[in-house]
């Protein structure tokens, strides 16, 4: 793997980083990015839906929600800790269980089959 | 204890006396000072199930005492202490061995002794009674040195004695004094039936023979002599002619008695000195004994609530009715069995070649069920039960009760809805409609947790049928659907799912949740959805979509730690390994600094490996001829195994060639929870085989299957559903079993609380089966052989696929591993770091 590539990429003031191909997440998956030093958890969910939130896992401090079965609950989009289980919204980073152990949400999109995640 | 406190003391610690006891501690009595006396060398054990002894079961299994409870109570016991006699204007008790206590409340439940009938010769050697553990044991002795044994009695103590006689590989007899079996419960048409089902089992019976004369024996140890001239000649004798009430310190000390024996005592358990109560065998209620546990587990109840000041509590008589399993033949007797009421009337079903009775007894005008006698089949015993003691109106056409139901149409049910609040669902403990409706409302769904808070169901389980109708009945009126959905996504139970995915030739997630279900599906469904498929067809679990349904462990194959790293356990089938193996596990820990345990599983446990690692790990163990041990999945662990007869001086049997053999043939089945078996050469059990899903033991014949044992958090001793299989019989029984279980379980469901579940219990799993009373049985031996035939080590699977492998990696973009996971060093081996030790290692690490 190439080192991380960075552009900037909208007219916002966010740091793009490309982490990927699409095609190296399996749909209904996630993997772990090292975006500027910090663990991202990046889902893909269906065959092009992308998201990212912080893999580190509050309640454990180990850097592992990437490794979660992914899937909903009702109108959340959400992964589940492979450690203790709490759901994180996929989109805001929210923990349903446990709201004082939400986690920090990120910008992820696809751009020509690349995967890019700005830290939020 | 203070001088003012209450001297209880209880003489006999059978059990009606430990019943007792836990009343008596239920109630806690302040400043009772409570003192036991039991003849015996061990506290009360279980004498309904005595000839389970002979089916493998130890004095420690049979014993009826949780650990610790004489410390937690407060009560004093003494072992192996006999009462010689009573002093009742002292109010002390003197022990044989001398010790004079003093009593304020004197307790008896002394009960019975066996009735040897006064025979010349009774006294030889090698002829004994059924009562006691030690019995019991005296019994085997003479059991291994004898070809042949006669039972003498072939009333319901007998013919299980009878059973016993035939687990210990003897040819056996029973000689029965009436001219039929069991003639107390049931009638002559009952009696031949129940004889001819007994002699096909390969006991021979004769009735209408009284016993003069016991002699030295020409072709064995005895003969006996019998007044019609003829003779049996037989190796052991045991005489099971009933049983007497044990009421001599009464009599010693002119205590009222009964007309036929026994401590005379009131509706409140008195004796004839209001200082001395009696219960149980050994008490005499209206010149009335009763040889059944439940009327003597009130008499206890009776008497503890007498001793806590409560005056009401009044002993009204019991029922006899009983139902029971002899060598597998299901026989039941209601009230007036015999038909003894002036002017009623019968009606009478007899099927001779499925050799099945049925007969019931009914009022004059034909309105009440008075009683019932049921032999070969007894489904409708707590049907008829309820009628009879509830005086519950009698269909129209009353033989529809107990003829078979034809073309589908349903038998006139009882209805749990007709029971009166009042009645009494599970004799055993006592337990009412009413009282089984409460817990319901109160949250106790299911038969596992009524078990739990009401005891419904929990001693012989015979009530379960019933309670569960009166649960399903109490749900229904409360308007509460218990949903089994296993959840937002499938409006399914797990074994609907499983039924649908099996039916349908469901091979994809994508394909269930578009036939099915709905939505994206979640960390629920997924997995079991998962773990069917795998059950179902087999498929490497890290093949293309259904890697995306596994849990981080299959995913991973490995079992993820609080850190984030994960374990690695190679297959050691049975717990043998050589010791290139162990090298080469040491080599592996050593190289990739990971730390070693010993499980309780009988194998080497590796943790703190980085998913990154992984694949090199297993690569190394793999080349050196390990296999994945699937600690991660919910499947088949271990086999766990004693040494076995290849090294044991005890041992009957080879259990780690079983072992072995068995860990080889299930590998790899995924299940609705993780399988545990075990394997012990002898009845030793050092294997601890009863704790496991399936536990084997070694018999001189075979070997006993055990089935839904559990150890961990709510530990359950596995049940014996098979004895003295020969091996193939074995596997096939296990097959069934596990692919059955696999079928109908709920996710996360351990053998253990499926089982508890089980409407119908030990005796319907052991119809569906072994007796294949759904005809499924080999399909789900042909099931389990596609498993078997399509296993594959995940882990040699996953390391040739570069597509599989190229997925363990901690970051996407970066070769690095997770700085975060950081350990520090105890007992010479890493341990995870402590969230204070973090810093200062992460610290160190910086200025390294």
């Amino acid at each position: 793997m190439s080192p991380a590539r960075t552009a900037p990429m909208s007219s916002e003031e966010l740091k793009w980083t490309a982490v990927c191909k699409l095609g190296d997440i399996l749909p209904g998956t996630g993997v772990c990015a090292l975006v500027e030093g910090r663990h991202v958890a990046v889902f893909r969910i269906g065959d092009s839906g992308i998201h990212a939130i912080d893999n580190i896992d509050p309640r454990s401090g180990a850097s592992v929600l990437s490794r979660g079965l992914v899937g909903n609950l009702g109108e959340h989009l959400v992964v589940a800790s492979p450690l203790y289980k709490n759901h994180f919204d996929l989109r805001t980073g929210e923990c349903l269980e446990v709201p004082e152990h939400s986690v920090r949400a990120h910008r992820a999109r696809l751009r020509d089959d690349e995967v890019w995640v700005a830290l939020a | 204890m203070s001088d003012t406190s209450m001297k209880i003391v209880l003489v006999g610690h059978g059990m009606v006396g430990h019943k007792f006891l836990e009343e008596l501690r239920q109630l806690q009595i302040p400043a009772a000072d409570v003192t036991v006396l039991c003849e015996e060398p061990r506290v009360a054990y279980d004498r309904v199930h005595l000839s389970e002894f002979f089916a493998g079961k130890t004095a420690e299994d049979l014993s009826l005492v949780a650990p610790g409870f004489f410390d937690d109570a407060g009560f004093t016991l003494r072992l192996g202490s006999r009462a010689a006699a009573i002093d009742r204007r002292a109010r002390t008790v003197t022990t044989q061995d001398g010790v004079t206590l003093p009593y304020d409340k004197l307790v008896l439940a002394t009960g019975s002794y066996p009735f040897v009938p006064p025979v010349k010769g009774s006294e030889r050697e090698h002829c004994f009674v059924y009562r006691t553990i030690e019995d019991l044991e005296a019994m085997k002795a003479a059991g291994a040195i004898s070809r042949k044994g006669v039972v003498v009695g072939g009333g319901l103590l007998g013919l299980e004695c009878a059973k016993a006689l035939r687990d210990l590989g003897l040819e056996t007899h029973v000689v029965e004094f009436a001219p039929r079996l069991m003639a107390v419960q049931v009638d002559d048409e009952g009696g031949r039936i129940l004889r001819s089902k007994i002699e096909a089992l390969g006991v021979q019976v004769h009735t209408e023979r009284n016993t003069v004369e016991i002699t030295d024996g020409r072709s064995a140890r005895h003969r006996m002599v019998f007044a019609d001239g003829t003779h049996l000649e037989t190796d052991m004798i045991v005489f099971s002619a009933g049983i007497r009430p044990r009421d001599e310190l009464a009599r010693q000390n002119a205590l009222a008695v009964g007309a036929r024996g026994g401590i005379a005592v009131d509706d409140h358990c008195r004796t004839s000195d209001p200082a001395i109560l009696a219960i149980g065998e050994c008490a005499a209620w209206r010149d009335q004994t009763f040889g059944l546990v439940a009327p003597g587990y009130e008499m206890a109840r009776i008497a503890a609530r007498q001793l806590a000041g409560d005056a009401q509590a009044a002993f009204g008589g019991a029922d006899m009715s009983t139902k029971l399993k002899l060598m597998g033949v299901d026989v039941a007797s209601i009230g007036d069995a015999h038909g003894r009421t002036p002017g009623c009337r019968s009606f009478r079903y007899a099927d001779e070649c499925k050799q099945i009775y049925k007969k019931i007894v009914v009022s004059a005008d034909g309105k009440r069920l008075l009683g019932a006698v049921l032999v070969g089949n007894a489904d409708e015993y707590g049907t008829l039960l309820q009628m009879a003691l509830n005086g519950l109106a009698l269909p129209a056409d009353p033989e529809f009760l107990i003829l078979p139901a034809g073309d589908g149409k349903a038998r006139p049910g009882l209805g749990a809805d007709a029971l009166p609040d009042s009645a009494q669902i599970c004799s055993c403990n006592n337990v009412s409609k009413g009282q089984i409706c409460a817990a319901v409302g109160d949250g106790a769904t299911t038969i596992g947790a009524l078990k739990a808070c009401t005891k419904a169901g929990a001693t012989c389980g015979g009530c379960v049928p019933l309670v569960t109708q009166v649960m399903n009945a109490e749900l229904a009126r409360l308007g509460m659907t218990v949903t089994r959905h296993l959840c937002e996504h499938f409006p399914y139970s797990r074994q609907e799912l499983y039924h649908l995915i099996r039916v349908g030739e469901i091979r994809s997630f994508e394909d269930l949740l578009a036939r099915h279900g709905q939505g994206l599906g979640c960390d629920i469904c997924k997995p079991t959805a998962a773990s069917i498929f795998a059950s179902c067809w087999n498929d490497f679990v890290l093949k293309g979509e259904l890697a995306s349904l596994q849990d981080s462990n299959d995913y991973f194959l490995g079992n993820i730690q609080k850190d984030g790293t994960y374990s690695v356990v190679p297959r050691m089938p049975g717990g043998e390994v050589t010791p290139e193996g162990l090298i080469a596990v040491g080599q592996v820990a050593k190289k990739y600094g990971l730390y070693t345990k010993i499980t309780g599983g009988q194998r080497v446990d590796l943790f703190g490996a980085r998913v990154e690692q992984l694949p090199a790990i297993w690569e190394e163990l793999i080349a050196a001829g390990f296999e994945s041990g699937h600690a991660y999945g919910k499947a088949l662990r271990t086999v766990k195994s004693c040494v076995g007869s290849t090294w044991c001086r005890y041992g009957v049997d080879d259990s780690v060639g079983l072992a072995i053999e068995l860990e080889n043939r299930y590998k790899g089945l995924r299940a609705p929870h993780k399988i545990k078996f075990g394997v012990s050469g002898c009845t030793r059990e050092c294997a601890e085989a009863q704790g496991k899903d399936i536990g084997i033991i070694a018999t001189e014949r075979g070997w006993n299957l055990y089935v839904c044992g559990n150890g961990g958090m709510k530990p359950r001793h596995a049940e014996l559903i098979a004895a003295d299989l020969d091996k193939a019989g074995l596997v096939r029984l296990i097959d069934r079993f596990l692919m059955f279980y696999v079928r109908t379980a709920d996710r996360l469901q351990r053998t253990s609380t499926w089982r508890d579940n089980l409407e119908g219990g030990l005796d319907y799993l052991k119809a569906v089966l072994i007796d294949d009373s759904l005809g499924i049985c080999s399909e789900l031996e042909q099931q389990m052989q596609h498993v078997v035939d399509t296993y594959q080590c995940e882990w040699k699977t996953a390391i040739t696929d570069p597509e599989v492998r190229k997925r363990f990696r901690t970051f996407i973009n970066d070769p690095r591993a997770d700085q975060r996971i950081v350990f520090v060093e105890e007992r010479g081996q890493i341990r995870p770091a402590r969230a204070e030790e973090r810093p200062i290692v992460e610290n160190a690490e910086v200025e390294a």
